[in-house]
């Protein structure tokens, strides 16, 4: 079981938050971009074996939007990777 | 190969069955092959058979990381079905199920194939509009689909006795699927491998592929494993959950998101349900095993996951679900649980193509990949041998999602 750590409510259950999905590069513009690009956009996203970032929605709670990092090896939530020291 | 019968059995009982011959070799590894399949799961294993087999191509090497047949081919719920929604999916299947049907001669080995028919215990209007939906697709195509009465679902399934009038989700019909059955899943990997080694492949476990090598021509030219460089101008990679994590060594990114799906078993008990069934609104389904235990399936985890065990509230939440259809479950114990692996694309459809990496193959994509995995490896021999695809296969490529032409399914994993 993971706690999620709310920036309002404190460290929460995981089963009060739906999932929303891995965090992906910011949306390039769709007339400037090539075709291959945006697909790419559109369909591809991380799926590292290691720590992945992540959007998480506090549904059953306060209602906030949160962004973790998390190991999928472990399903430990970790720092962002790089920062740690 | 040596023949399994009763003679054989017989024969061999004389001798304290000390005298059985190994079910296959385990040759020395060699430089280079014609064909190199990452993966002795039940993808790998069966496109290894088939390349041989169909096509006469035995000079091939299957590499596994861990040991045959324990990858995602033991780790799922043995279901074998055609209830899909797609015009490009249901032909498929149905090749699927029934190659199933015949492998067991085929391959002198009893998969202990049981056809004993899929229920659908449907609770909302509009998953019932949905199955029949696909009954009309399946009508098309062979496969059978029929819907019938609570009362005849009750009649069928004794052990459903929840979901009555006044539950919040009432039993409102149910679907019979009469093609579906289930099997013994190490058979299955098994009977590939000792069919795929008689006829010259070579199997080579506790052999990790750690990295694709390409050529200087962009083309595929081999593989770096834990025992040294194996070169070969066509690889096919059959690793499920960690396809991504091979083919960005490459440079290869692809639409995939690796999730963990939630199995486990209960203790064995006396014969209560003689069907699968399947609970498409409460999020479960289950069969009962030849040894007596219920073999469970729920939902995925949320969020990607390369873990293999389950996750303590979506274990729960399956099992709430399941006790509000069948309340006499709550005494049965349960003794394993595990997780697979499964890699799933943007519409839940299969990759099966040869990737921008010229020789370079994926079978991937796999959300319940067990029934398909007679059907994966002959089309996925096929593309390897001929170099273009075979009829069944042809709408899995990975260029559909360059053109956003989805093959958007519903019917992957029997809980959704």
């Amino acid at each position: 079981m993971m706690l999620i750590p709310c920036p309002f409510c404190g460290h929460r259950n995981e089963s009060e938050f739906a999932y929303g999905g891995p965090v992906k590069p910011d949306r390039p513009a769709p007339h400037s971009t090539s075709d291959e690009d945006w697909v790419e956009y559109l369909t591809t996203v991380p799926n590292p074996l290691g720590p992945v970032q992540e959007r998480w929605w506090h549904v059953k709670g306060c209602g906030t939007w949160l962004t973790i990092w998390r190991d999928t090896r472990t399903h430990d939530i970790v720092e962002r990777p790089g920062d740690a020291g | 190969m040596q023949r399994y019968s009763i003679f054989s059995l017989l024969r061999h009982a004389i001798g304290g069955h000390t005298t059985w011959a190994p079910a296959w070799r385990s040759p020395p590894l060699k430089e280079s092959y014609d064909v190199v399949v990452i993966g002795a799961g039940g993808h790998g294993l069966a496109t290894a058979y088939y390349l041989a087999s169909e096509f006469g191509i035995t000079d091939v090497a299957v590499l596994e990381r861990g040991w045959l047949g324990g990858g995602n081919v033991a780790r799922n719920t043995v279901t074998v079905r055609s209830n899909y929604m797609r015009d490009a999916s249901i032909p498929f299947y149905v090749k699927s199920v029934s190659l199933y049907e015949g492998l067991t001669g085929e391959l002198n080995f009893n998969l202990m194939h049981s056809k004993r028919t899929m229920i659908d215990v449907v609770q909302t209007y509009p998953k019932m509009r949905e199955l029949r939906r696909r009954q009309l697709t399946m009508d098309i195509y062979g496969s059978t689909y029929e819907q019938i009465s609570t009362k005849e679902v009750r009649r069928r399934i004794p052990a459903l006795t929840g979901g009555g009038p006044d539950a919040r989700l009432p039993v409102i019909g149910g679907m019979v699927h009469t093609d579906a059955g289930v099997n013994r899943h190490d058979a299955v990997a098994w009977a590939y491998a000792r069919g795929a080694d008689a006829r010259g492949v070579e199997l080579h476990q506790q052999t990790a592929v750690t990295g694709l090598l390409r050529g200087r021509d962009g083309a595929i030219e081999g593989v770096a494993t834990t025992r040294g460089i194996v070169r070969a101008r066509k690889v096919a990679v059959a690793v499920s959950g960690h396809t991504t994590t091979l083919t960005e060594t490459v440079g290869l990114r692809l639409p995939l998101r690796t999730m963990n799906l939630t199995a486990f078993v209960s203790e064995p008990v006396k014969p209560l349900v003689d069907v699968v069934v399947n609970c498409p609104d409460s999020g479960f389904y289950f069969s009962q095993s030849d040894k007596g235990e219920m073999v469970i399936g729920g939902a995925p985890d949320m969020g990607q996951s390369f873990r293999r065990d389950i996750k303590q509230h979506v274990f729960e939440d399956t099992v709430t679900a399941m006790l509000s259809l069948f309340p006499s479950f709550k005494k049965l114990k349960l003794l394993r649980q595990w997780g697979g692996h499964v890699d799933i694309t943007p519409d839940a459809s299969p990759i099966m193509d040869e990737t921008d990496v010229p020789g370079l193959f994926v079978t991937a994509g796999w959300w319940g990949g067990y029934k398909a995995v007679p059907a994966g490896g002959l089309t996925l021999a096929h593309l390897i041998a001929k170099g273009e695809p075979h009829p069944l296969m042809a709408p899995f490529t990975l260029s559909r999602f360059r053109h956003l032409d989805y093959v958007m399914e519903s019917g992957t994993t029997t809980a959704r």
